[in-house]
């Protein structure tokens, strides 16, 4: 990829993130947040591909730092995104009867 | 031994990649409506999933092992911290997670750098400069949002912790920053690694002296600006790796935190780069008056508060922070399910800055099952107050704060709040007199109609809803 089509990217992405987030109500301001706090975690990949031209012991204990920090932001992020709107979707039926307490 | 199957940037990996950030874009899309939320979050890491393993299948990636070993590590700790964490840590949460994120970019960026200095060969600038940029944003950001997360947990002082002559330091800490990394460019081919890790060090200064002065109400702004770094930081790791997904997937990040930050800042009445550079509190307690001394106050206990309520027609709850340290959603809903058996109205007043970030109160209060439609926002709430008869406060100060319409020297002058004090009557449960988070005095509690209740939020509301019940 040449730099200026990695700069026509980059100004497209920026667009498209303002268009798609523009009109968020505030109750889902946290869990959004977390969602795309999770997809940053995407420079997991980054990690993924250094490590595999790492080629002395301190290059392999960044690389492997860098691949478990983009991982925990990964995994942990979107689970506790997932958590946080579990809340929300149980909402709708707020006056079922049977709803069984899940003490988790 | 899994085959490696795809060029780094060849048609295959591209066309995964962009399978993988659409599915991003729709993600976050779905992620702003109620009813697609969760859904779109798990299409959302079923994106992240492909560009895992459309990654992994790459030819250039090796050392298997390594690989095996920090995916093992971080899905524990990812695991285990995101199912322990309790709802009212999710700001602390967020902000480690954010911090882990800057980190990696900040490390990827210094191997990137060891690669270019062991193969001896001149890094291209278009790979040089954002390796630069990604190391020094990823270092504030690991940083930041550390002393974020910190400050959250109460390991530090949520006061503002101003050091003498700041700015003055942030500067140069900047300018030298910026001539450290002129400095590699020139070196190119040869550039010192020691400047380099300098670079990191003093990035990560300047992340620790950006934030310790930021008090805590600020907080919420801060996370999701250095939201909004770590994912431009992430941005400019793709441009170094030629990684179109790191690109789309970090913009994407970047301009969303962005708006998120400027909403926050905005519901606060305050600009961005005031959060950053005013200090909150810097001059304590402006408009204090007379600080050691007790001013007259009206105290009740759960009892009265509970005839107060039993005998209104409309009760208006106003949620903070104090709510969610307490854990009191739950007895709280009970005292609303209480009143609301009497044929009371009853609603919840929801500060656009209540708790610590945006929207934490309404995931709070949806944990204790309270239903949707009695959220009010607070622009909707304030005409209805001089009709309600009493408004309950549960762990809210600042944001009730009458001085910010009453007084334009308070810190707080001109930041949107509940005008509670234009109901019949106001029952704040709190622990104290104390100061909230902006460390500045509550003249609400003084006023004439104004009983406090001086309990923990959970306790007294427990108490409360018990005493409703034996009326």
């Amino acid at each position: 990829m040449t730099l200026f089509t990695e700069i026509t990217i980059f100004v497209l992405a920026a667009f498209v993130g303002f268009e798609v987030i523009s009109k968020v109500p505030t109750t889902l301001h946290t869990p959004l947040m977390s969602q795309t706090n999770a997809i940053h975690g995407i420079v997991m990949l980054g990690g993924l591909i250094v490590v595999g031209y790492a080629n002395d012991p301190l290059e392999y204990v960044i690389g492997t730092i860098a691949i478990a920090f983009g991982t925990i932001n990964v995994v942990g992020g979107f689970m506790v995104t997932d958590r946080m709107l579990g809340m929300f979707s149980r909402k709708p039926k707020p006056k079922a009867d049977a709803d069984g307490k899940g003490g988790s | 031994m899994i085959e490696a199957v795809l060029k780094p940037g060849g048609d295959a990996a591209t066309a995964l990649y962009i399978v993988a950030f659409s599915m991003f874009i729709i993600g976050v899309k779905r992620g702003t409506h109620p009813t697609t939320a969760k859904q779109g979050n798990m299409v959302a890491a079923v994106g992240m999933a492909v560009a895992v393993v459309t990654t992994l299948l790459l030819d250039e990636v090796g050392n298997w092992g390594l690989i095996a070993l920090g995916l093992g590590i971080g899905t524990a700790i990812g695991v285990i911290a995101s199912t322990r964490v309790q709802m009212t840590e999710m700001p602390q949460m967020v902000a480690l997670y954010n911090g882990v994120g800057g980190g990696a970019v900040a490390l990827i960026a210094w191997s990137e750098i060891r690669h270019g200095i062991s193969l001896g060969e001149e890094i291209p600038l278009d790979t040089l400069i954002p390796v630069l940029f990604a190391a020094v944003v990823g270092s504030v950001s690991f940083w930041g949002s550390n002393i974020a997360f910190a400050k959250l947990q109460d390991l530090i002082p949520t006061r503002p912790l101003a050091v003498p002559g700041q700015q003055a330091i942030n500067v140069v800490l900047l300018l030298g920053i910026v001539a450290a990394c002129v400095n590699i460019a020139v070196n190119n081919g040869d550039p010192s690694q020691a400047i380099f890790i300098a670079i990191l060090i003093a990035a990560g200064i300047l992340g620790n002296l950006v934030v310790l002065p930021i008090g805590g109400a600020d907080m919420p702004v801060v996370i999701s600006l250095l939201n909004a770094f770590t994912g431009l930081s992430a941005a400019a790791a793709g441009f170094a790796l030629d990684n179109v997904a790191l690109i789309v997937a970090g913009t994407l990040v970047g301009s969303s935190g962005t708006i998120l930050t400027m909403e926050m800042a905005t519901a606060m009445n305050r600009s961005v780069s005031n959060v950053l550079f005013a200090g909150f509190g810097g001059a304590p307690a402006g408009g204090g008056a007379g600080d050691g001394e007790e001013r007259p106050h009206t105290s009740i206990g759960a009892q009265d508060a509970a005839i107060k309520l039993a005998y209104a027609d409309s009760v208006v709850i106003v949620p903070g922070y104090g709510l969610a340290v307490a854990q009191a959603q739950h007895a709280i809903k009970e005292v609303a399910d209480e009143l609301q058996k009497r044929g009371v109205t009853v609603n919840y007043a929801i500060h656009p800055v209540a708790g610590r970030m945006p929207g934490h109160m309404n995931v709070l209060l949806a944990e204790a099952d309270v239903p949707y439609e009695q959220l009010r926002e607070m622009e909707e709430i304030n005409p209805e107050m001089p009709r309600t008869d009493v408004a309950v406060i549960v762990g809210a100060n600042d944001v009730t704060n009458p001085a910010a319409k009453n007084d334009p020297d308070s810190p707080i002058a001109g930041m949107p709040i509940i005008e509670v004090s234009e109901a019949q009557q106001v029952i704040v449960i709190k622990r104290s007199l104390s100061p909230g988070f902006a460390g500045i005095d509550n003249d609400l509690f003084y006023e004439p109609n104004t009983s406090m209740l001086f309990a923990d939020a959970k306790q007294a509301a427990a108490d409360i809803a018990s005493e409703i019940g034996n009326l």
